[in-house]
């Protein structure tokens, strides 16, 4: 077994309302930061866990996510990295 | 009737639950600790209000996997009566005992006030008493109360008459304004496909004694007696 660190981003789902995105693009736009088009305000989650592969540990994180770290019904996940610890 | 109250670390409304069975309706009420698996036969579950487990990660998220609510699902299955108040609509919501998800309020604001609810049907165990079209006045005290699904669920809900309560004005109407937490179609409560998994964000244990400030809810605990008694006696 290995040690492995991931990182997961836990973001609202497009389409739904996501008021505190919306307060943060507006503060931004406040600031003249004009560009901004979109904010989604999320998650990062930082899970150390030990797997025989780096894809075994990409697959069980997924698990995780599907399970109890994101809502099926609001949320959308992304296993943004996987390394070696 | 024997009520079951769920405590689960962080709940906070479950003494007002056990009073409104206990001292209100004057029938037996027990508490059901997370930890057991033991549901003490009960005829009804009432996932009270509260923060269960801090609200990490989200709420209700850590508290479907409690071993008290694999019984309380199960209870479910076989048609027991579950009433699911504020932070148990969560729970229920999260535990796939209901569809869709309650989300942060739009507002951002944690949100403590008496609303008024429209009654959409009286055709369920936890309604029979009141008047279809009844405005009652029950209390609200949430964060993450925006209920949320997608356009298939909305369209079976309210087909299917499963709106059980909407938040309205004093005309009875649901309007923006009188949407206390952005919830889409102004929606409070909601009943399962089967009817007897009711959840609501209000309070309607908080509404049983004029001393409260309103006694809105004590026709739904009566309407749940009947239909126990009901059962009972058929």
């Amino acid at each position: 077994m290995t040690r492995y660190r991931l990182s997961v981003h836990i973001v609202p789902r497009r389409g739904i309302l996501d008021p505190q995105g919306k307060a943060v693009s507006d503060a931004l736009h406040s600031l003249g930061f004009a560009q901004v088009t979109d904010v989604r305000v999320g998650r990062f989650l930082v899970l150390d866990t030990e797997a025989a592969s780096a894809d075994a540990a990409r697959d069980a994180a997924r698990a995780m996510c599907e399970k109890l770290l994101a809502n099926p019904v609001t949320e959308d996940y992304e296993i943004a990295a996987v390394e070696q610890a | 009737m024997k009520a079951g109250v769920v405590r689960f670390p962080g709940s906070n409304c479950d003494e007002d639950a056990f009073n409104a069975v206990a001292d209100i309706l004057g029938q037996e009420a027990v508490y059901c600790w997370h930890k057991d698996h033991d549901l003490q036969n009960v005829d009804v579950v009432i996932l009270p209000g509260g923060f269960s487990y801090g609200d990490y990660l989200r709420p209700g998220a850590i508290a479907r996997f409690s071993p008290i609510m694999q019984e309380v699902v199960a209870f479910a299955k076989r048609g027991g009566p579950v009433l699911a108040i504020c932070n148990g609509f969560q729970i229920a919501c999260e535990a796939g005992l209901l569809p869709g998800a309650l989300l942060r309020n739009e507002s951002l604001r944690f949100v403590s006030a008496p609303v008024r609810l429209r009654v959409e049907t009286i055709a369920t165990s936890f309604t029979s008493r009141y008047h279809l079209g009844e405005v009652i006045t029950v209390p609200i005290a949430h964060g993450d109360g925006r209920y949320t699904a997608d356009a298939d669920v909305l369209a079976r809900l309210e087909g299917e008459g499963r709106v059980v309560f909407r938040y309205v004005n004093a005309a009875g109407e649901a309007t923006p304004s009188a949407n206390p937490n952005g919830s889409l179609r102004s929606i409070a409560g909601i009943i399962n496909d089967r009817g007897n998994v009711l959840g609501m964000m209000p309070h309607p244990e908080r509404a049983m004694e004029p001393i409260l400030g309103s006694t809105g809810g004590v026709a739904l605990f009566n309407s749940l007696l009947d239909s126990l008694l009901t059962k009972v006696s058929a």
